[in-house]
């Protein structure tokens, strides 16, 4: 194999995997030097590092218990419309966070559905700000994500297992204790440590919920740290601290052996006997019913009250759109160059090299946005202006955080691309660009517009380095859109968060459609 | 500062089409104004609304500069002194509007202001002032905002913190009058003033990043009061014709804000600058603030304060602590916050 891969294949690979550790661990190294001269923790830093625990955990634990009856329902019930909601779970993940925030004010805030409902029938309404908030945002986009993980699991249980229990006459209670309760003891650690890393860095959602010092993330301080008080040392420190967080985090998270993520196979219900009484139905009925109004309310809100003022909307807005684009599609674009570059690379080296460079891909999944924002920041600083550089470096940002996906999703097909048809190449000589142009792209185009469109909709729906290092002139319209709910300018925001989504969802829709398209032919 | 009241008040009618307007103009701008020089001011955001002293103050000052001054929003006052900070020497701007005093002597530290040899007397402020590199344009009293319907309204800080009245405050670290409240409670409570926090814990439903925000949410009716001004009433009776705000006199007393502008060192239209800070105690520049910014102008114009001013309550005990004493009291003040506030 690694004959197969020329000197300017095994270039890009190496600047490649030079940048990312770069960005990775080369930030951690200037953070650390700076966090040296920084002041003592203080108890709100404390306060911080607990609320981030806290919250992370609490939004595990009940993603992952309120998933289970969701999960259950949709593995043994088959209903229409089955098939668009287990797809439709998958949405969250390149939903822009700051736009759930909104729908999720829009239902649960002092002025929403729940609220108002609550007001009509005399009682008190409800406030989001703080823990709670914090907590019901996250459970909101990790339910989604708990229940297709926990749905793998029910899914693979051997159907002959369901048929031996029923033939037995066990009841549902015997058939939880005797399969299922050992399927989610082994699901059920990975899912909620998954969903504890991805809340550790929780940054827009405790920076528009989180209401004040009570309701401050790590990631949120380090924010504040540099934004509020120009206090780089203290930065850099809870910079430190953070990594920490995540590191310790994803090494649990490696440790539990995660059930496979987005696997395919979810598509069927396992036949089930013993589970027809009205009562059972019901039950599944409503976990279902309960599961899909939390999750479609709020965006259905997002919707309605965006629509009246779409076509009017401010002109800081469109531009900050038109920014927004550029990032994304650099961010796309600098994805798939590094994915590709990385997975070649990895093919063309044996033993050890293959796991750094495969380790190197998925490493910014341990490494939180803001962590390495401060670094880049401490980097440049001394030498050029690193707010004129906001946009590129969110774009940089961003393609980083989207690589490991990216990586995940072409290594597989490269890998297979060569395997099939790279002794033909060999013998016809072709190397290089032609090789690529004629024999990988081709074969890669169906994860390429994949990874392309996640890349491209998760910097569109970005709200953290931006934040950092932008000034409101260079506002990207995940932070215009911020601006405008700051200042409870809401029906405007509306229309932004709707612009974003469709933005964002957009991009995935066409870039992953033209990949499958491009593949057909 | 106390446009930003407008701003809150007429979000319901964005006006888009001015918006729109302007943002074309100002893409357009720089080709018309090509052989201008540029001014540029950093300012908060409300200083630069529609509403706001913005655009008046903008229009007075090109019809005699022959200048395209620019007034860029850049959030609260004390987010101003990091973004100065931040940009170093870097920075574009020229004048930094919307300090007070409480920072002054952090941003003399910095280094990048430069003297505005500007003879400071003739002066309406309540102190002396003789800052060599911060000049004020407007000045006030921070109080507690409420609406008269409130039943029981607190007559001190101490009573507010016993009482179950429910506030917004501003963040002291992004917004000045957050920043003006922090030294307020040193002033009265010193050594006690984390218990006076502690004791406010319960009473502040939100802490936001500016004070719009705060009364934007004060308005729709989130909080019993939120932290503002004495002048704050003063629109809604003049601009609303609602005699329904009032500002609660607090027996501590109250404390005072001077907001300020300074010269940046590194500007490259240094003598611009200096003409602005001088327009700055102009008649045209004082009598527009009264009515957009809400607040007493620096320097009383000829007309006189505007009708309406007499309603306010006025403290008979003013609260400052001199530049160099707010700024060695404000990390300690901070911490103290934010370890209270945090629990």
């Amino acid at each position: 194999m690694a004959g197969r891969i020329g000197p300017v294949a095994r270039v890009a690979g190496g600047a490649a995997a030079v940048l990312v550790a770069a960005l990775t661990l080369g930030t951690l190294v200037a953070v650390a030097m700076r966090a040296e001269d920084a002041p003592q923790l203080g108890p709100a830093d404390f306060a911080a590092i607990r609320f981030t625990m806290l919250q992370a955990t609490l939004s595990a634990l009940f993603s992952v218990a309120l998933a289970i009856p969701v999960a259950r329902a949709l593995a043994r019930r088959s209903f229409p419309g089955r098939g668009l909601l287990v797809t439709l779970l998958g949405a969250p993940f390149i939903l822009p966070v700051i736009v759930a925030v909104l729908g999720l004010l829009a239902v649960f805030g002092r002025n929403g559905l729940i609220s108002q409902g609550l007001m009509l029938l005399g009682f008190e309404p409800v406030h989001i700000y703080g823990l709670h908030g914090v907590v019901l945002a996250h459970v909101f986009f990790n339910l989604p994500l708990a229940t297709r993980l926990i749905l793998q699991g029910w899914l693979a249980i051997p159907a002959e297992r369901f048929r031996l229990a029923a033939s037995l006459g066990l009841s549902p209670r015997d058939v939880a204790r005797t399969l299922e309760w050992p399927m989610l003891r082994a699901v059920l650690p990975g899912a909620a440590l998954v969903i504890f890393l991805i809340c550790t860095t929780s940054f827009a959602v405790a920076l528009a919920l989180g209401g004040g010092p009570r309701g401050t993330t790590v990631e949120l301080a380090i924010y504040q740290a540099f934004r509020f008080e120009f206090d780089l040392g203290s930065a850099a420190l809870l910079s430190l601290i953070q990594f920490a967080i995540c590191a310790t985090a994803a090494l649990a998270v490696w440790w539990v052996d995660l059930p496979a993520g987005f696997g395919g196979g979810l598509g069927r219900v396992t036949e089930r006997w013993a589970i027809s009484g009205p009562g059972l139905r019901a039950l599944d009925a409503l976990a279902i019913g309960l599961a899909a109004l939390f999750l479609l309310t709020p965006l259905a809100m997002i919707v309605a009250e965006g629509i009246p003022r779409l076509a009017d909307l401010p002109a800081s807005v469109i531009s900050a759109t038109g920014r927004s684009f550029a990032v994304a599609l650099s961010a796309a674009v600098l994805t798939i160059v590094l994915a590709l570059s990385l997975a070649t690379l990895a093919l063309g080296t044996r033993g050890w090299k293959t796991g750094a460079v495969e380790a190197l891909a998925v490493l910014s999944i341990a490494v939180s946005p803001l962590v390495i924002g401060t670094g880049l920041f401490l980097v440049i600083y001394p030498f050029a202006d690193p707010i004129s550089l906001a946009l590129p470096i969110t774009a940089l940002v961003n393609a980083l955080m989207s690589l490991p996906f990216a990586y995940r999703a072409l290594a597989p097909a490269l890998a297979e691309a060569e395997t099939v048809h790279g002794r033909l190449a060999d013998s016809l000589g072709m190397r290089g660009w032609a090789r690529l142009k004629h024999l990988i792209l081709p074969r890669l185009m169906r994860p390429l517009g994949f990874a392309a469109g996640l890349a491209a909709a998760l910097s569109m729906g970005d709200l953290g380095v931006i934040a950092l290092f932008a000034n409101p002139e260079q506002a990207t319209l995940p932070m215009e859109m911020y601006g405008l709910m700051a200042s409870f300018r809401m029906e405007q925001a509306s229309s932004a968060a709707l612009l974003l989504l469709v933005c964002s969802m957009g991009l995935f829709w066409v870039f992953d459609r033209g990949g499958r398209v491009r593949a057909a032919t | 500062m106390t446009s930003r009241l407008t701003r809150s008040v007429a979000k319901e009618d964005i006006m888009r089409l001015p918006v729109m307007t302007a943002g074309l103009l100002a893409l357009a701008a720089p080709a018309m104004a090509q052989d201008q020089p540029v001014l540029r001011v950093l300012t908060y955001d409300s200083f630069v609304t529609d509403w706001g002293p913005g655009p008046q103050i903008e229009e007075a000052f090109e019809a005699t500069c022959g200048c395209d001054l620019q007034l860029v929003g850049a959030g609260d006052g004390a987010a101003l002194l990091a973004r100065a900070k931040l940009e170093g020497e870097r920075s574009e701007a020229d004048v930094i509007l919307g300090l007070d005093t409480n920072l002054t002597a952090d941003a003399a530290e910095t280094g990048l202001f430069a003297p505005h040899g500007i003879d400071p007397s003739g002066l309406d402020l309540p102190i002396a002032w003789d800052d060599p590199l911060f000049v004020p344009y407007d000045w006030g009293y921070f109080a507690f905002v409420h609406d008269t319907a409130l039943e029981d309204v607190p007559g001190s800080l101490a009573e507010l913190a016993e009482s179950d009245v429910s506030v917004i405050i501003q963040d002291p670290r992004t917004s000045t009058p957050g920043l003006g409240l922090l030294m307020w409670a040193e002033a009265v409570f010193g050594a006690e003033s984390e218990a006076w926090w502690q004791a406010m814990a319960d009473n502040i439903l939100t802490v936001t990043k500016g004070w719009s925000e705060a009364y934007g949410l004060f308005l729709d009716g989130e909080a019993d009061m939120v932290l503002s001004y004495t002048t704050s009433p003063a629109y809604h009776l003049i601009s609303e014709d609602d005699p329904t705000k009032a500002a609660a006199a607090f027996s501590e007393g109250h404390y005072l804000q001077v907001e300020v502008a300074g010269k940046l060192a590194a500007s490259d239209q240094p003598e611009l600058a200096d003409d602005f800070l001088e327009f700055m105690l102009s008649d045209a520049f004082q009598s527009i603030i009264p009515t957009t910014n809400w607040m007493y102008p620096a320097k009383v114009p000829e007309e006189g304060l505007p009708e309406g001013f007499d309603t306010l309550i006025e403290p008979e005990d003013a609260l400052l602590y001199p530049a160099e004493e707010a700024d060695e009291a404000r990390e300690d003040a901070l911490a103290k916050w934010l370890a209270a506030l945090a629990r």
